[in-house]
């Protein structure tokens, strides 16, 4: 079936359900005009539109439940575009929001970053929760369906080969962190007894000293705890890498973040992972494993190569 | 092929129960983390540099640090220790009430400390610690 054909019963469909009489309108008047019918869920005709892309998937109907019932970005609708086998999900949304200026204000406040970075990733879940699903980084942006069918087809084979490698993979995060108030409790007592303090500025030394005498045994319980899981969740491990510690104000509170993976598991053996992460990671006081996930393959969808973003991450 | 794929399947895994999904309830530091370092790198049509100073600054702020601040903030003590607090700040202000209050805590501990020094007496403690790190 045809993406034209496809896109025109969808439009039905919502016109059909939708009692907001502008937008039935509007949706009609759309269909009038054919063949530009594909995105009708706009702000006034002539406004420029940008299509936001979430992520690329097959096309073979597993995400069609997912159009039309908005959850995208800013609340719009999330649209599928098909081509060469491969369906990209998608948004039209409003140029003045999309276009590079506002879009990258918009990304240099938190809230608004929080906002997008969250919407963008539900619809990549709930498609991950449907179908293997390639994630697109945040914010790639086209000025029309046609330059997305293009990027698909030009992008075709590696995209293919990437859905069948990851095919019914799961991310699992694995986290190890340190508790600090373990190393400044009384968990690493000093191993000689301390002698009498003869004045707070010595009291003062002594005390830092054993603070950092049960720090670094906590920093090396950890590094322990990190190797044992490591090799506990291994068999059940298809592909891993390591993201840099998460040490910023977002995670603070939770304990120091010492070690932070993503690992690639065949769906059937998440709990296999989960449970050996659990045992090996329990036990040690001040160190704590956390797993999260399951998480759509962002870690493992290789980028492609295409020199328009700047070079490689300044690690 | 496609029917073999466990995740179209009811009950499979992959289609696990939504309370145990990473949803909306994800950490922000782990969703950021992902779509904004990872996931397919296309160069759209709106140009948008994500590496971006502002924003790497952000990022930067928010969710990584560098290993040497890495093993400086993983002394709580450390962090907190008036003396060297400024080293383990990051410089740039973020206009945020979190980082605001983290100021005013910095600072806070910093009075008392001083207070605390002044009232014990500041000379002997002064002599004793000088003593303890020359040697």
């Amino acid at each position: 079936m045809s993406t034209t054909e496809r896109t025109d019963a969808r439009t039905d469909a919502r016109t059909d359900a939708r009692t907001d009489g502008r937008t039935g309108a509007r949706a009609a008047s759309r269909e009038r005009a054919s063949e530009e019918s594909v995105l009708p869920r706009l702000p006034p005709r002539e406004a420029p539109i940008r299509v936001y892309v979430y992520g690329i998937s097959r096309d073979d109907g597993s995400l069609v439940p997912l159009a039309g019932a908005g959850g995208g970005v800013d609340g719009h609708d999330v649209r599928l575009v098909a081509e060469g086998g491969l369906v990209a999900l998608v948004s039209a949304v409003p140029a003045e929001a999309f276009d590079e200026e506002p879009l990258r204000r918009r990304l240099e406040r938190l809230p608004g970053l929080e906002e997008l970075a969250r919407a963008h990733h539900a619809v990549v879940d709930a498609a991950f929760a449907r179908a293997p699903v390639l994630p697109l980084r945040l914010a790639t942006v086209y000025t029309g369906e046609e330059r997305v069918r293009g990027m698909l087809l030009a992008h075709r084979d590696a995209f293919t080969e990437m859905l069948t490698w990851l095919d019914g993979h799961v991310e699992l995060g694995l986290k190890v962190f340190v508790d600090p108030a373990a190393a400044s409790s009384a968990a690493h007592p000093s191993p000689e007894p301390a002698p009498e303090p003869t004045s707070p500025g010595r009291e003062y030394l002594l005390r830092r000293r054993r603070q950092r005498r049960g720090t670094e045994d906590l920093w090396r319980a950890a590094e322990a705890v990190t190797a044992q899981v490591t090799r506990a969740v291994q068999d059940t491990v298809r592909a891993a890498v390591a993201h840099p510690a998460q040490q910023g104000e977002l995670s603070a509170g939770r304990g120091v973040n010492v070690a932070n993976h993503a690992c690639l598991v065949p769906a059937n053996t998440e709990a296999r992972f989960r449970a050996e992460a659990e045992a090996a990671g329990s036990g040690v006081t001040g160190v704590r494993v956390e797993v999260t996930g399951p998480w759509a393959p962002y870690s493992f969808a290789s980028p492609v190569a295409e020199g328009g973003e700047g070079g490689a991450p300044p690690r | 092929m496609s029917e073999t794929f466990a995740g179209r399947l009811p009950g499979s895994p992959h289609a696990g129960p939504p309370s145990s999904r990473q949803g909306s309830s994800a950490n922000l530091a782990d969703i950021l983390e992902r779509v904004l370092d990872k996931g397919i790198v296309i160069a759209g049509d709106i140009q948008i540099n994500l590496l971006d100073i502002e924003l790497l600054t952000i990022k930067l702020r928010l969710l990584v640090a560098s290993v040497d601040k890495a093993k400086e903030m993983g002394i709580d003590w450390w962090e907190h220790d008036p003396s060297l607090s400024s080293r383990a700040r990051a410089p740039d202000p973020l206009d945020g009430r979190a980082h605001r209050e983290r100021q005013l805590v910095d600072e806070n501990e910093l009075l008392r400390a001083e207070l605390a020094r002044l009232r014990n007496g500041e000379r002997k403690a002064v002599t004793e610690e000088g003593t303890e790190e020359a040697g």
